[in-house]
């Protein structure tokens, strides 16, 4: 399993998709292979998956550290933690000065696992946005 | 310093020194050296196990042979006996005790396979979650340093692109924004859809002869005539 396979399946799924949404995929070149997947009518929010020894990893970039508000941090990093698990799938994480939601799987997953992760991630990130908007600026 | 903090502390390290690979990975490679010389001396020690194992098994049907044997031959002995033929029994009595003498042999090293089939199995059991481990901390030092290199090459894409990651709010707008318009758009061609639905099946019940009819010129003659 590789970026490349995942890029075919996503490439070739076009009407199929149990889901009825459509995937764009990129890949971006790198010191690691990382796949830019846009979801149809979601460009704004590129899931970038990269994959490693044993785990798939999707990322989506939520938003900057200079986009919170400045004194409702403490506040928003609480709701993101209790809301960490009833979010399906996914996790809130932070990469640099980013924070992010990401899903991981196991190299042994399915292509269908992977693309119903992506769809979350997707689904995820723009609730998580929404709900979390009145912490950003 | 448990894995986790060592990574914490290269991340906070490292984010001053951009560019900078987050972990050696001269050490990387060196730890997964490390796995494999585990992972060979358990193959290695799985080996030696059988090799015991197979041997105490040997010794455990040499010691149940042995003590049948002696078993038969205290019979005989008792026998001899009891025909008063003292010589044959002293001479069957000199075989057990020969026999015995090979029993207790047999038996201690039976007894010394069987510690060391379990301290082996112990040994093995602890490589094993020690392999596991290794792995486990190997894997998180990799994907520190996967995603490190994956967000340098997204960072130099967007830059290169010349275009930038958006504010989410602003994001999210525009995604909702098609979204609204997708749903509009849907909602359009479904009242198309009914309307021209509609159309057709007045269409059908006319030519059926059924609902209002156009009048005609001899329909309006033959209404005139019945006056």
């Amino acid at each position: 399993m590789n970026i490349h396979t995942i890029a075919q399946y996503l490439n070739d799924l076009g009407d199929k998709s149990n889901s009825g949404y459509n995937f764009d995929c990129q890949p971006i070149s790198g010191e690691v292979d990382v796949l830019q997947v846009t979801v149809e009518g979601r460009e704004e929010l590129p899931i970038f998956v990269s994959v490693t020894d044993d785990q798939v990893l999707c990322i989506t970039y939520l938003w900057g550290e200079d986009e919170v508000i400045e004194g409702k941090r403490s506040q928003m990093l609480e709701s993101m933690l209790e809301m960490n698990i009833p979010m399906p799938l996914s996790s809130f994480a932070k990469v640099e000065e980013k924070y992010v939601v990401f899903g991981a799987l196991s190299i042994n997953s399915s292509m269908s696992d992977i693309e119903h992760e992506l769809l979350v991630l997707s689904e995820n990130a723009l609730d998580v946005i929404d709900d979390m908007s009145e912490f950003l600026k | 310093m448990s894995i986790f903090k060592k990574i914490l502390t290269a991340i906070r390290g490292g984010a001053s020194e951009a560019g900078e690979a987050i972990i050696d990975a001269n050490s990387t490679r060196i730890f997964e050296q490390e796995i494999r010389d585990a992972e060979n001396h358990l193959t290695k020690a799985k080996r030696d196990l059988t090799d015991v194992m197979a041997k105490q098994m040997a010794t455990a049907r040499d010691v149940e042979r042995l003590k049948r044997e002696v078993a038969e031959h205290e019979g005989y002995a008792t026998q001899a006996l009891e025909k008063g033929n003292e010589a044959l029994a002293l001479e069957v009595a000199e075989k057990i005790a020969a026999l015995e003498f090979e029993l207790a042999d047999q038996q201690t090293a039976h007894d010394q396979f069987s510690a060391s089939v379990v301290r082996l199995k112990d040994l093995i059991k602890k490589s094993e979650r020690q392999v596991t481990e290794y792995k486990r901390q190997l894997s998180m030092v990799k994907t520190t340093d996967s995603v490190q290199k994956a967000t340098a090459a997204i960072t130099d894409n967007f830059v290169s692109g010349n275009s930038k990651l958006l504010n989410a709010k602003e994001s999210l707008e525009r995604i909702k924004a098609k979204q609204q318009n997708f749903d509009d758009r849907m909602q359009a061609s479904e009242a198309l859809q009914a309307e021209s639905g509609d159309a057709s099946l007045e269409a059908k019940l006319k030519d059926a002869g059924i609902g209002s009819q156009q009048s005609d010129a001899s329909a309006v003659l033959a209404r005139l005539k019945k006056k």
